[in-house]
């Protein structure tokens, strides 16, 4: 079974690293998998998109995703100015970085969870640039949304690309924002 | 088909897989200047270099030009040598590339395909490597991460082929492939050491009438790429053409004892056919977009409807005959082109394949559609609306826009 995400991010908040993350954990899982990045002028701060591609069969399409069985959303005040929910299937699910609940974002009809991502990275001083660190909290909030990859496979994935205390930080975030978890349904 | 030995299953993009490959083909010399969307592969070969992975002598140069220069010497002292590029540094070697296939030097070289200014774009398609077509490079356009992978390990084996003897390109699309993580499967270091060999020279005769390996070599002196006037030159070039006409079969050689190791086929190594034996229309494509195509295939075949997909591995050699046979019996065809000849009529595959076409009694239609040109993304519903025009076009049973754009605005 074919399950395709998209990624919305701000340049510099490491939607690309999310959609890698992700494949990774679920190649461990022993599934296909496909993750790519939507490049525009890479300034920070701007919209960005990635996507990733998880399949228990070789993946033979290279096109953008665009019916979105999930949607990742990195940055609380982007579904206000894109519609996060393009494409996405009536049965999908969007998971969102913002300290508001998932009926209180003007997304009513959809299957809407909600974590504060970027309060845990506060919380956990992890920052790099000065900036919070959100994208590996969204991934633990994905694990515990739905059942695509699990959390360890998550938490194995962020330690095996950072080694040492920005991994083990990472997996932390990751950790509890899959415990913060709002869901909306 | 069953592989013969056990592989492991990385998660790696394009890049990563062809600097793997790379890595695993004992390379002896890499020269490389960066850029996108190819750096990823010299950035991860200089991590194998300075981690101590690989005994290959890596030369920073200060230009692509020089970066392919450098190659050439190296290749022609018996070195096995290994560079990448794209779009902008590709036209900047555009000299060189010529210098190398006629001093008959086996490099490979990976190109992340990538569009060309202006207006400056990072993005994929194919305008790069098919302005080079005429370079005297085998080139092979892969489909995903793993053919990326399979192909480089191929490539020296094709490329040092004493009838071949020719420098080799392998095409992956910029950022589709070159950026995309994928399942790869690698075969273990000393299985690839094996298949690749060690570089073989032919012998011959040298200006003091001794028989020498052909190799630039202090105690059998000779001379690499010398002048020669109307009264030679002209079959220097035409010893290329046939050392072109070898690679064909050479390629196919390469790519079957490859496949009966690795459990992986692509076609015959020269085109891959996919629901062709019946098919009434077809597209035919290159690079990564041939997967999406298959997956409309798919789907196109669940309802019904005979529908095909040619892709061309092999642009360089052409494998001509074989595009005949395989088009034979369909009766509406697609060539899907992602770059342009200005002032041509059409792209440069549709020139190639109805060219292959023109010697048949049976004409069928044929209709080119240009697309994803800067890196615009071609979707499975455009690939649906293609097939919808073939079915349309049989009809009606005329073509009526035989050059077409696929997602533009006009």
């Amino acid at each position: 079974m074919l399950k395709e995400v998209r990624i919305h991010g701000r340049g510099g908040q490491g939607a690309v690293t999310a959609a890698q993350l992700l494949a990774h954990a679920a190649h461990m899982e022993g599934k296909h998998v496909q993750a790519f990045p939507f490049f525009g002028a890479e300034r920070r701060g701007a919209p960005v998109k990635a996507f990733a591609r998880i399949s228990d069969i070789p993946i033979l399409l290279h096109s953008q995703v665009y019916s979105p069985d999930y949607v990742l959303v990195l940055d609380p005040q982007l579904h206000k100015i894109i519609d996060v929910t393009e494409g996405l299937r009536k049965d999908g699910v969007i998971v969102l970085n913002t300290t508001k609940k998932p009926n209180e974002l003007g997304l009513a009809g959809w299957h809407v969870a909600t974590v504060d991502a970027t309060g845990i990275a506060l919380e956990l001083n992890l920052r790099v640039a000065g900036q919070p660190v959100v994208n590996t909290s969204i991934l633990g909030a994905f694990a515990g949304a739905t059942n695509v990859v699990s959390l360890e496979s998550v938490l194995k994935a962020i330690k095996e690309n950072w080694r040492g205390s920005a991994g083990e930080k990472n997996a932390h975030a990751a950790e509890l924002a899959y415990k913060r978890l709002t869901k909306g349904w | 088909m069953k592989s013969l030995v056990e592989q492991k299953v990385l998660a790696l993009n394009g890049d990563e897989a062809v600097a793997y490959a790379a890595k695993q083909a004992d390379v002896d010399v890499v020269a490389a200047y960066p850029i996108t969307p190819q750096t990823i592969i010299v950035e991860r070969f200089s991590e194998y270099v300075a981690n101590g992975e690989v005994e290959t002598a890596f030369i920073c140069t200060e230009s692509e030009h020089s970066a392919l220069t450098a190659c050439l010497a190296a290749s022609l002292t018996g070195a096995r040598t290994f560079t990448a590029s794209a779009s902008a540094g590709l036209a900047l070697m555009h000299e060189m590339l010529f210098v190398t296939s006629g001093c008959r030097a086996p490099v490979v070289m990976a190109i992340a395909n990538r569009a060309l200014s202006a207006p400056i774009n990072i993005h994929g398609d194919q305008s790069d490597t098919m302005a080079q077509r005429d370079s005297g490079w085998i080139q092979i356009y892969a489909e995903n991460a793993q053919e990326v992978y399979d192909s480089v390990i191929q490539a020296f084996r094709i490329a040092e082929h004493p009838d071949v003897l020719l420098p080799v390109m392998v095409c992956l699309d910029g950022f589709q492939l070159s950026h995309s993580v994928e399942n790869v499967n690698v075969f273990p270091d000393e299985i690839v050491k094996k298949f690749v060999e060690v570089r073989r020279f032919p012998k011959v005769l040298t200006h003091e009438g001794k028989l020498a390996l052909l190799k630039l070599d202090p105690e059998n002196p000779m001379t690499m790429g010398p002048l020669a006037f109307p009264n030679y030159y002209f079959e220097f070039k035409r010893q290329q053409e046939e050392a072109m006409k070898n690679a064909l079969e050479v390629i196919r050689q390469v790519h079957d004892e490859y496949a009966r190791i690795s459990g992986r086929n692509y076609g015959d190594g020269l085109l891959d056919y996919y629901y062709l034996e019946d098919a009434e229309i077809a597209a035919v494509c290159l690079g990564s977009t041939a997967g999406t195509v298959k997956t409309v295939v798919d789907e196109l075949r669940a309802e019904g409807v005979k529908a095909g997909l040619l892709r061309i591995r092999t642009l360089r050699p052409l494998p001509f005959e074989g595009i005949q046979k395989a088009l034979e019996n369909v009766k509406a065809i697609a060539v899907m082109d992602r770059s342009m000849s200005f002032g041509g009529y059409g792209g440069a595959v549709f020139h190639e394949v109805r060219h292959a076409l023109y010697d048949y009694d049976k004409h069928p239609f044929t209709v080119n559609y240009i697309y994803g040109l800067g890196g615009r993304d071609t979707s499975p519903m455009q690939i649906r609306e293609i097939y919808r025009d073939l079915q349309e076009i049989l009809e009606k049973n005329r073509v009526e826009t035989p050059i077409r754009y696929v997602g533009l605005r006009e």
